[in-house]
Formats: C-alpha cells, structure tokens, sequence
C-alpha cells in the first residue's frame, strides 16, 4: 500500500530535535537554568529509549529523599493516566471498529514476508524476517537522525516532522473517522467531514509545534499514539508483531545503555549542546510545584508525531535560582511517545486475538507495574531508561501465559460457577 | 434488554468497590500504585495455579467429565491456597520496602500505614479477582442470547454480579484482617481468613443453587466487615460519633466546623 510506504517514511522520521527551531512554550517554561539537564533524546525512527536525566543540584539529602518518595509516586501515577488512556482508546477502537482487526493481506513495505504459509517452521521464519527488516530500518533510521543532529541539520529534522505530523493528524484521523462512521452507520457529508479534519489538524498541529494549553497537548499526544497503535496493529502480520516487540525491547535496551548507543550519543550531544533533546515525540507531565521564587525551567516542548520507537522517559529536575535556602524542584518525567505506541499495540493485540478480556486486563496491569518497576530504577539511577524492555517483557509473558493457562481455567470455572 | 442487564450488571458487581475507589484512593497516588501492585500479585499467583492445574489436566483423562470435575475442585483450592499465600508475600515484600524507605528518608513517619496499605492491598487483590471472574460474563451480557436456553439457571448474569460484589469486598476485608493478624503474629487469625477464603470458594460449588452459595457468602461477607472493622480500629463508640457528625478528629482532618 503506497499510503502506508509514505506514512512509514514519515512516522520513522520523528524526532524532533528542534530546540532551536520550535519555541518554548513562555506561558509554561521559562528556560532560565542552562544547567538543567533535562534532556531525552528522541529517536523517532529508531527504537524507544528512555532516558531520564536529573540534574542535582545542592540540596538537603534527607528532604531531598522524602521529595523524591512524594514526588515519586506522583509522576508515575502522571505517567499511568495517560498510559491507561492510550491504551482505552485503542482497545475500545479494536473491539468496536472491526477494520482494524480485518486482515486483507495488505502489509507494509518493511514486513513484505507474508504469513500466510502452510508450515509453521515457514511461518516462523517468516515473522523473523520481518523483524530483521523491520528493526534494521529503525536502526539506520536512528542513526541518520544521530547523524543529522550531530550536524545540526535542525531545517530538515523539524520539515520531517512537521511532514510527518501533518500526515497523522489528517489522513490518519480521516481514515479513523471514517471507519468509525462506517462501523456506526453514521450518514455523514463530506464538508462537515472536512471542517471536522481540518480543524482537528490545524488545532493539532498548532499545539504540537507551536504553542497551546498543556492538557491539549497531551491530548493530541495521546490521540496520535494511539492511531500510530491501531496502523500498527492493522498492518503488522500476526506472528510478527510479537516478534518485533520482543526485538524492539531488545534494541531500545541497546540503543540506550551501551555506551556507543544512537540514544545515548543523542542524549551525550544534547546535553554537551545544553539543549533539550527533541522536544518533540515526547511526551511530558509537567509537574509543576509552585512556588514563587521558583522558576520552572522544565523544557516542555510537545511535539509529537507518530513516534516510532524513541521512547524516553526522562526526568528532568531544575533547580532555581532563588536566593533563599530553600529549593523547590520542578520536576517532568517524560516518556517517549514510541513508548505508547508499543504499549497499545501489545494491549490492542491482545485485545484484537481472542476476544477475552481477562487477556486484555492480564497484560494491562502488567504493562503497568512494568512501568512502576522502570520509574523505580529512573529514581535510584538517575539516567537515561530504556521505558520498553521491563513492561514489554511483562506484558509478552502475561500475554502468552494468560492466553494459554489461565484462560481455559478461567472458562472452565465460570461455566460452572465457581469462584476462587 | 441486554445493554440494561450489562449495566445493571456492571454497576453491581463493580459499584462500591469503585465507589472506595474514587472516594478513598484515587487521590493519593502512593495507595494506586499499591493497588495496582496488589492486584499484579493476585495476578501472579492465578497464573501459578492455573500452571499447576493445566499440567494437571494434560495428563489426565480428557473424556471422564467426572476426572476433569474433580481436578476444576483441585484447582480451585490450590488457588486459593495460593492467593492467600502470595497475600503473604505481599505483606512481607511491603515491610521490607517500608523499612526500607524510612530508613533512607529518615522520617519518623512513614508515607503509608500498615493498615492502608493493608486496606488497599486487600481491594487490589478484590479488583483483579472480581474482574477476572466477571468481565467476560459481562461483556457476553452486551450481546444477544437467551439466558438458560439449555436448562441452566435464568439468573446466571444477577448471581454471579452479586457473588462478583462479595468477593471484592470479601478480600478487601481479608486484606486488612490479614495484615492487622500479621502484624500482632495471630496466626489462628490467619488461618481464620484462609478457612473463609475456602469456604466461600467452596460454597460455590452448589451452584446452580443459589441460595446455598450465595447467602452463606453474604453471611460470612458480615462477619468479616465487622471483624475488619474492628481490626482497623473501630468501635461502636467510633461508629456512633461518626455518624452523628461529633468525631472530632474526623471533622479535623476534613476541615468541617463542629
């Protein structure tokens, strides 16, 4: 499917490192400490890395401490709301629209293996295949962007994302709109449909690169992983799927922590730079904790467009400037959007396969309390995360377990009415 | 029809629980991600059982129903057995991770008590357990069907909401009787709790008659609230000022004029 090359194209490309290029929102940020180290480098098209960062700054340990516990849990329960969100939107999508679970054999240019072979030794070798493509092209993708920015070739980074933004907040939304339409019956014209779209994506477009109220922002952040999800989920072949996740895991733990890793190169540049890191395909809570002496200098630039895999979470913390001895610490954590991306294609998967909802909820909690578990070593390590290997593990082993084991145990007690 | 029983359903199964929720825990975000922990070890040990009873199955004779029914009885008591055991873990993985964290804060207090901590546990364990029994039966309730077409019982939908409801508050109060007995080395208490645990899973397997599972649960789902109750430190004197709006550390803490 050509669209789908192009949407491709365009989804790897995002990584927004567009510090100079996109104004910092003043209503939000005010960039007054240089020394704030807030940075995640996004990879857009390569795979997700996480990568939390702080700053310290002089500070009491034993108040510091107790923040950290306090302001802990709150960023993580930040980061859980608009993790869960995603996640709602895109089962409720699975489970209503039904065009994201038809299979018509269209597939993408970066899975051209098809799987409908007769032996499962072919079909496995197969979906292997894919994944080597499919992760090769996010890794040269990654690299290119390293380079770009390493160059500084901030014109071309940002027109890629703003080309790729463009094609997710119109043609992917129209073509959502449009199956949901479908599956409703809705009788519907095409004027109204266009005033719909081209409100939506200007509004969109605006609020990403440019200015708008943060909670907007986060919306349209969470509404693009999700359609990104649901491509995913319609395009990625069965069996593929899951190997890629399992891949991408694997990469985004590479791409982050070895030391000659694409996203950790993009983090060490951006931080010698002193600049954020591709404010855009982030997403970020602010956690605002006011005080007036204190300036927030948090760099929230949301950009954000279908984020493939460059996933960060990243945690920056800004000291002020103030003069008395007290510090408040404004702190964001940000997590990359390929990150919820590849969280809902694993919820939206088990969603789709089955129809069982204990499947769903099984790899829901677990996806969670992965995320619980990556905060947790953010707070103690205080660096870059990878945010993808722990949940995805989790969520691939519930998802396989709870498919296989506990599901026809499940079944079994409710035809019988047992409880346990 | 169907969407009326889905929601009815839904919100009887699932109300007060979500009820505690919104109004006791969703405010503080250290008792939601206790909630969800909790809820991941019920998880876990569902999964263990599940292991066990499926190896279990495989090698059993598939054709004897009586064989398969026997070995659904095993099953059900191994799981319960291992959720109370994995309540347990729960309650020890949270002491070491208290002690833990107050070592490094040192503060005197710590951020959460051992009796939230035990009430939030006991109503993660009750979510998982209630959705895990009733999120399918739901969701099949949306669509159309006749209920009972083959003889079973017509209010298949209405039981299993009301025992769902009684299980989720049955494990909240196990949960804290669990931890106040853990706390204060009870053990008879804690054996209480797994013996009540395993009568009401076994209450059930009467069913289809409802009245044999369903009001024996419902007794026992009293004596625990009460039991809970007084667990967690409350008395009638408690309950009275409480009510009559004369508790003066209660009105404090909300900021009400007496």
């Amino acid at each position: 499917m050509n669209t789908s090359d192009s949407e491709e194209d365009a989804c790897n490309e995002r990584t927004a490192l567009v510090q100079s290029e996109s104004p910092s929102l003043p209503s939000y940020t005010r960039q007054t400490d240089p020394q704030h180290g807030t940075t995640e480098p996004k990879r857009v098209s390569e795979g997700p890395a996480a990568a939390a960062e702080r700053d310290s700054g002089p500070v009491p340990d034993g108040e510091d401490e107790e923040l950290t516990l306090k302001y802990g849990a709150k960023h993580v329960i930040m980061l859980f709301v608009p993790v869960t969100l995603c996640m709602v939107v895109v089962v409720a999508t699975i489970k209503s629209v039904s065009f994201y679970t038809e299979k018509n054999g269209q597939q993408l240019i970066y899975t051209p293996f098809t799987e409908d072979t007769n032996s499962v030794g072919q079909r496995l070798l197969n979906s292997v295949l894919n994944t080597i493509i499919m992760i090769s092209v996010i890794v040269v993708m990654t690299i290119f962007l390293v380079v770009l920015y390493k160059y500084r070739c901030y014109k071309f980074i940002h027109g890629w994302l703003i080309l790729s933004s463009l094609m997710l907040l119109f043609w992917f939304s129209y073509m959502y709109l449009g199956e949901v339409f479908k599956t409703y019956n809705v009788a519907m014209d095409y004027p109204t449909v266009a005033m719909i779209i081209w409100n939506f994506g200007a509004v969109g477009m605006i609020c990403i690169h440019w200015k708008g109220p943060l909670q907007l922002q986060q919306a349209y952040l969470i509404v693009i992983s999700a359609l990104m999800a649901l491509v995913f989920i319609k395009y990625l072949p069965e069996w593929s799927a899951w190997v890629i996740l399992g891949a991408i895991s694997v990469y985004d733990l590479i791409a982050v922590l070895c030391p000659k890793g694409p996203l950790r190169m993009l983090v060490e540049t951006a931080q010698e730079r002193n600049e954020p890191i591709f404010p855009a395909l982030i997403y970020s809570c602010k956690s605002a904790h006011p005080s007036s002496e204190v300036h927030h200098s948090e760099d929230v630039i949301l950009e954000r467009e279908e984020a493939e895999p460059e996933v960060q979470t990243h945690r920056g913390q800004n000291r002020s400037y103030s003069a008395e001895e007290e510090l408040e610490e404004d702190r964001g954590v940000k997590l990359g959007l390929g990150d919820f991306i590849f969280y809902s294609v694993l919820v939206g998967k088990a969603a789709a396969t089955g129809g069982d909802w204990n499947t769903t909820l099984a790899c829901f909690v677990a996806i969670l309390i992965g995320l619980c578990l990556t905060l947790l070593l953010l707070a103690i390590f205080k660096k870059a995360l990878p945010a993808l290997p722990i949940s995805i593990t989790f969520g691939l082993v519930f998802y396989f377990s709870t498919d296989n084991l506990v599901r026809p145990f499940m079944d079994n007690l409710a035809a019988h009415q047992y409880y346990i | 029809m169907a969407a009326a029983v889905f929601f009815g359903c839904t919100f009887i199964a699932f109300g007060p629980a979500a009820a505690l929720f919104l109004f006791t825990i969703s405010r503080d975000p250290l008792r939601v991600i206790f909630l969800i922990a909790g809820a991941f070890f019920w998880l876990v040990s569902l999964l263990l059982a599940s292991l066990v009873w499926f190896v279990t199955v495989q090698m059993s004779n598939k054709e004897s129903s009586s064989q398969q029914k026997a070995l659904l009885i095993f099953g059900v008591v191994l799981s319960v057995l291992l959720q109370e055991l994995f309540r347990f873990a729960y309650y020890k993985l949270l002491k070491k991770a208290n002690a833990g964290l107050l070592a490094i804060s040192q503060e005197d207090t710590m951020p959460i008590s051992v009796r939230q901590l035990a009430y939030v546990s006991g109503l993660g364990f009750g979510f998982m357990s209630g959705a895990f029994s009733v999120v399918n039966i739901l969701s099949d309730s949306v669509g159309p069907g006749t209920v009972g077409i083959h003889g079973d019982s017509q209010h298949y939908f209405i039981s299993s909401a009301f025992m769902t409801l009684a299980i989720i508050l049955l494990h909240m109060f196990w949960g804290v009787v669990f931890f106040e007995a853990c706390e204060n080395q009870r053990w008879w208490s804690v054996g209480a709790v797994v013996f009540s645990h395993l009568l009401v899973s076994c209450l059930t397997f009467v069913n289809p008659q409802y009245e044999g599972s369903l009001i024996p649960t419902y007794l026992v789902l009293c004596v625990m609230a009460g039991w809970a109750f007084s667990c967690a430190g409350g008395s009638l004197r408690n309950l009275k000022l409480c009510l009559t709006c004369k508790d003066k550390d209660f009105l404090l803490a909300n900021h009400r004029p007496r």
